[in-house]
């Protein structure tokens, strides 16, 4: 799936994190995010998908520098900022951008709309005042906002118009990969049908990358190019959106997909409930973090991770996944 | 007769400036044993609908209705007493967010016995012994692994999902008759909300309870739910049998939600938004609810407002309902047609 | 738990040995004592000979260590002015301080905490206005008018009670307590009532906002959705909630009303330490000055101490994760 270099690569990206458990005990460790491998086009989408404590969050602050890796690559445009120097890395922050979950919460309130969207400008470029006020009203044109917003504070605007709002700060510093944590997660319906078109819209005009990190399916589905589907800080599928919906893999996946409520399925089947809580980072099964919910465990999973291998021309990581896609 | 019955509900919430019309005259009637979906964007006033049924509307909300009875008692200007004799007890709701439902000063077989103090049997409201007993039979029914340690557990050490079951078990202890459940899984992760939702129908089948699943997740209703109501800004707009209504929806608005979801567009095509906002406490419109946001929407819409109409138990607010395949009826093409000339 | 303990005992000795030092060091560049002590015609002689007495010409840090290490066994030396152990002054003026700070804190919490509880539950009477409003003055003014004005109205005026002393005291021991004459409990009444207004009024605020804070989450919601009693909602679960913060702000207060008896005791002319330490302070008499800030922050740190052991009892956030620890 790879004609041109890729914009973002991550090779065996890993995030660790001391935590401390009390007085007496040595420090515990938690492998937010353990060998992670993915690579991701110019226009494209890659949605990251999983539950609570699987690493999505944690990958969306490795990207977009907010933190550094513990180890592996992140290649961004080639260069690699996981090992890049602080001046490096501050040069490359611009190119890579966020929009969070919560519109209420990511915005300033005691600033204008026109003062957001100019403040990326103001720190990061040398812009006089008379430009980037013209790039920022040109931008909320884009976003399909009204001149007249300009000078409104955050609190006078709808969840979609807030999240509007953040998508266009996002864009300010023409960035070529923005990392899109749920960003339609805290929105209605009708809203957020309009905030995802509007996402696919720039993508096209301006041939940005997404990072999507979503927990809804049926939004990954609409929007996505490639899935990642993380679980407990790994990888346990990776593929082109197609394959993952028509024929899952990895029986992590294909429970996710069968506990997705869906207007199509009409009345209630017998899906693959899975059994059990998600396990907690800080004290992970061994083996195939999996394997205590997994209806197919074997003997095998306990003992033995399994690492991400390519299976019919797509990357997954079980054990028996030969026998479970005859 | 209906186990509920409502007819005409009314809350509006006043300040001195401003009076806002939460719920906009909603009827509403749930057989024993039957599942009933409310769904709904941010505003659409189910869940202070929900409220108002258990007597939860404080000052400065008022609550009014035409008729208002739950199991042949009226439910209207009953006394504090008589209503916590059947809040609890008969009628039993849960929230959100399970965490934050459960008082983090205590721990969960004190939470479980403490309503089973007021309103269990007669054994259990005197004996200690039996109110721990039933305490762990409930956990026990809601699947709760190692039940017996969890009764000492304190909330914040449960997850989501647990504290969720947890949530269930309260309402559930006193073998209710109605369960409200207000966004029950939209807190929780997918794997888990699927197994909540399985337990709670599982519970509601064993019991024959009535549930009302409120929910902005059409999904979810349309796997749950024997009917639905959908509800826009206070106003019921749609009630049906399911699946009929997510097939041939008979309002716009059910119509339009429906199709602004991921799931009824094609691979990567422009999703149909439905444009605007949900009109917020200060700026109704006149007529139609909908009309500045609807598709169909021509003057009358703009000036009057529809009535809920319709064979029984398949009520539109609309004045064009919309036909089996989609298109609206009662003379719409002609006065659109008016329109256009006009103008 | 037992670490817990140990290591906040640790963290104790420290903060106090710094005051120590902050206090001994501060005093000793206020003024020289010596001066005050001896008449202005006396000779440099007679002078040093008395600084070699009082060990006064050493250096700064002898004298310090010399401070600390009879600190440490409950000696702080002599009273310049009074030539008494400046422990045997403690021992006289301790029991009058701790029993108005005792009265002014059992009123501050007596009256303040059913009063915040009380305007939180019926925001919209006519009585939560007034205490509201009532409150507002004790929050602003300041003690020692309150004080006068209370002195001019009960005792001036009305003649009811005595406007300065502590009355009649009975001997228990070491320790002389007013609470057993009928005039040691009058006495006590209004410097009680000046040194409490301010705590109480704050207490009453504080228990308000956390108690309209807790009554609109998810679980008093849900409580009352399953038919609990008001008085369980109320006060099984609202007021139990509010409590860490009220702990808080009142353990930190209660030091603050010890600390603070100084003005009270002051306007009342109250034999207790506030009083000793004001007059100690107009004759730089370093000995009293320096055991008096000591004393102070010992009571700090001991109720912080408590206060956080309090948390336990009250939030089992905390407890558990302790418990965890320690296993």
């Amino acid at each position: 799936m790879n004609e041109s270099a890729p914009l973002l690569e991550a090779r065996d990206l890993a995030r660790h994190y001391a935590v401390s458990r009390g007085f007496f005990k040595h420090k515990g460790l938690v492998r937010a995010l353990d060998g992670v491998s993915f690579s991701l086009r110019e226009g494209k989408t890659l949605a990251v998908v999983g539950e609570s404590g699987c690493g999505k969050s944690t990958l969306a602050r490795q990207v977009t520098m907010i933190e550094r890796p513990t180890s592996g690559s992140l290649l961004l445009d080639g260069n690699d900022v996981a090992h890049a120097d602080v001046a490096a890395r501050k040069k490359l922050r611009p190119r890579v951008q966020m929009v969070f979950q919560n519109p209420y919460a990511s915005l300033n309130p005691r600033k204008t709309v026109g003062t957001l969207l100019e403040e990326p400008l103001a720190i990061n470029g040398t812009q006089p005042r008379r430009a980037r006020r013209d790039a920022g009203l040109a931008m909320l044109a884009k976003v399909g906002l009204r001149p007249e917003h300009y000078r409104r504070y955050p609190h006078m605007f709808s969840g979609g118009q807030r999240q509007r709002i953040a998508v266009a700060r996002a864009l300010m510093l023409d960035p070529r990969l923005v990392v899109a944590d749920e960003p339609v997660s805290a929105l209605d319906v009708s809203i957020q049908a309009q905030v995802l078109n509007l996402l696919m819209d720039l993508q096209q005009e301006m041939g940005i990358a997404y990072l999507f990190i979503s927990h809804n399916l049926q939004v990954v589905r609409h929007i996505a190019n490639d899935v990642l589907v993380m679980y407990l800080g790994r990888a346990v599928e990776y593929a082109p959106k197609d394959d993952v919906f028509a024929r899952p893999a990895h029986p992590y996946t294909r429970a996710l997909l069968a506990s997705t409520p869906s207007l199509a399925a009409g009345r209630r089947r017998t899906r693959i409930t899975l059994t059990g809580d998600l396990p907690s980072p800080l004290d992970p099964p061994s083996g195939c973090a999996f394997h205590k919910r997994c209806p197919h465990a074997v003997a095998r999973c306990a003992i033995e991770v399994p690492l991400l291998s390519t299976f019919r021309g797509i990357r997954v990581a079980c054990h028996r996944v030969a026998e479970l896609n005859p | 007769m209906p186990l509920l019955d409502i007819a005409g509900l009314t809350v509006t919430f006043s300040t001195d400036a401003h009076q806002f019309i939460a719920v906009d005259d909603v009827d509403l009637t749930i057989d024993e044993g039957e599942v009933v979906g409310v769904v709904g964007e941010s505003g659409s006033g189910k869940s202070v609908m929900a409220l108002s049924l258990l007597g939860l509307i404080d000052f400065p909300g008022r609550v009014g209705a035409r008729r208002m009875t739950f199991a042949g008692h009226d439910l209207r200007g009953i006394g504090d007493r008589e209503r916590r004799d059947l809040v609890g007890k008969d009628i039993a709701m849960i929230f959100q967010d399970p965490l934050a439902s459960l008082d983090p000063c205590y721990t969960v077989a004190h939470q479980l016995m403490e309503a089973l103090a007021v309103h269990g049997t007669e054994r259990e409201r005197s004996s200690r012994v039996a109110r721990r007993t039933r305490a762990l039979e409930l956990l026990q029914q809601v699947e709760i692994p190692d039940a017996a340690a969890r009764l000492n557990a304190y909330p914040h050490q449960l997850s989501g999902g647990m504290a969720q079951r947890v949530m269930i078990a309260m309402a559930i202890s006193c073998q209710p008759r109605l369960l409200i459940a207000d966004e029950p899984t939209t807190a929780l992760d997918v794997t888990v909300q699927a197994q909540v939702l399985d337990l709670l129908l599982r519970i509601q089948r064993e019991t024959h309870m009535a549930l009302i699943l409120i929910t902005h997740d059409l999904a979810i209703v349309a796997e749950t739910a024997h009917r639905v109501i959908v509800m826009y800004a206070g106003q019921q707009v749609e009630t049906g049998p399911l699946p009929e209504v997510f097939e041939t929806p008979a309002h716009p608005y059910t119509q339009a939600l429906l199709a602004a979801l991921p799931e009824s567009s094609r691979d990567h095509a422009r999703l149909q938004a439905i444009p605007g906002v949900v009109p917020g406490a200060h700026d109704r419109p006149a007529g139609c609810l909908l009309s500045p946001r609807c598709r169909y929407a021509v003057a009358r819409c703009h000036r009057d407002e529809p009535a809920l109409l319709g064979p029984p138990g398949r009520g539109a607010r609309c004045h064009f309902r919309l036909d089996a395949q989609g298109h609206p009826t009662g003379g719409w093409a002609l006065e659109r047609r008016v329109e256009a000339i006009e103008t | 738990m037992f670490a817990f303990i140990l290591r906040r005992v640790l963290q104790s000795a420290i903060v106090l040995a710094v005051v120590a030092l902050i206090a001994f060091a501060l005093f000793n560049f206020t003024g020289d004592p010596v001066t005050f002590m001896v008449g202005q015609d006396a000779t440099a002689e007679e002078k040093a000979k008395l600084r070699a007495d009082l060990g006064l010409d050493q250096s700064f840090y002898v004298q310090f260590a010399h401070f600390l290490g009879n600190a440490v066994t409950g000696d702080f030396g002599r009273s310049l002015r009074q030539s008494r152990k400046v422990s045997d002054l403690f021992k006289e003026r301790l029991p009058a301080t701790l029993e108005l700070s005792f009265v002014a804190a059992a009123l501050a919490l007596v009256i303040g905490i059913p009063a915040g509880v009380y305007t939180a539950l019926k925001r919209n009477t006519l009585t939560a206005h007034f205490l509201l409003a009532a409150s507002l003055i004790g929050v602003s003014l300041p003690t020692f008018l309150i004080g006068i004005l209370l002195i001019l109205f009960f005792a001036v005026y009305l003649g009811w009670l005595p406007s300065f002393g502590r009355g009649d005291t009975v001997a228990l021991g070491w320790w002389t307590t007013g609470f057993l004459t009928a005039s040691g409990l009058k006495a006590l009444i209004l410097p009680a009532i000046t040194l409490s207004l301010f705590q109480m009024t704050l207490i009453m605020r504080l228990v308000r906002a956390e108690m309209l804070e807790v009554l609109r989450t998810d679980y008093i919601k849900f409580a009352r959705a399953r038919g609990l009693t008001d008085r369980a909602i109320h006060f099984g679960h609202a007021l139990k909630n509010t409590l860490v913060p009220v702990i808080t702000i009142t353990g930190l207060q209660l030091g603050a009303i010890i600390a603070f008896a100084i003005i009270t005791e002051t306007v009342f002319q109250w034999p207790g330490m506030g009083l000793l330490f004001i007059q100690a302070v107009n004759f730089a008499d370093v000995p009293v000055m320096a055991a008096y800030l000591c004393f102070i922050a010992l009571i700090f740190v001991l109720i912080n101490l408590i206060v956080d052991l309090m948390y336990y009892a009250v939030d089992p956030r905390l407890r558990v994760e302790r418990l965890a620890t320690a296993q």
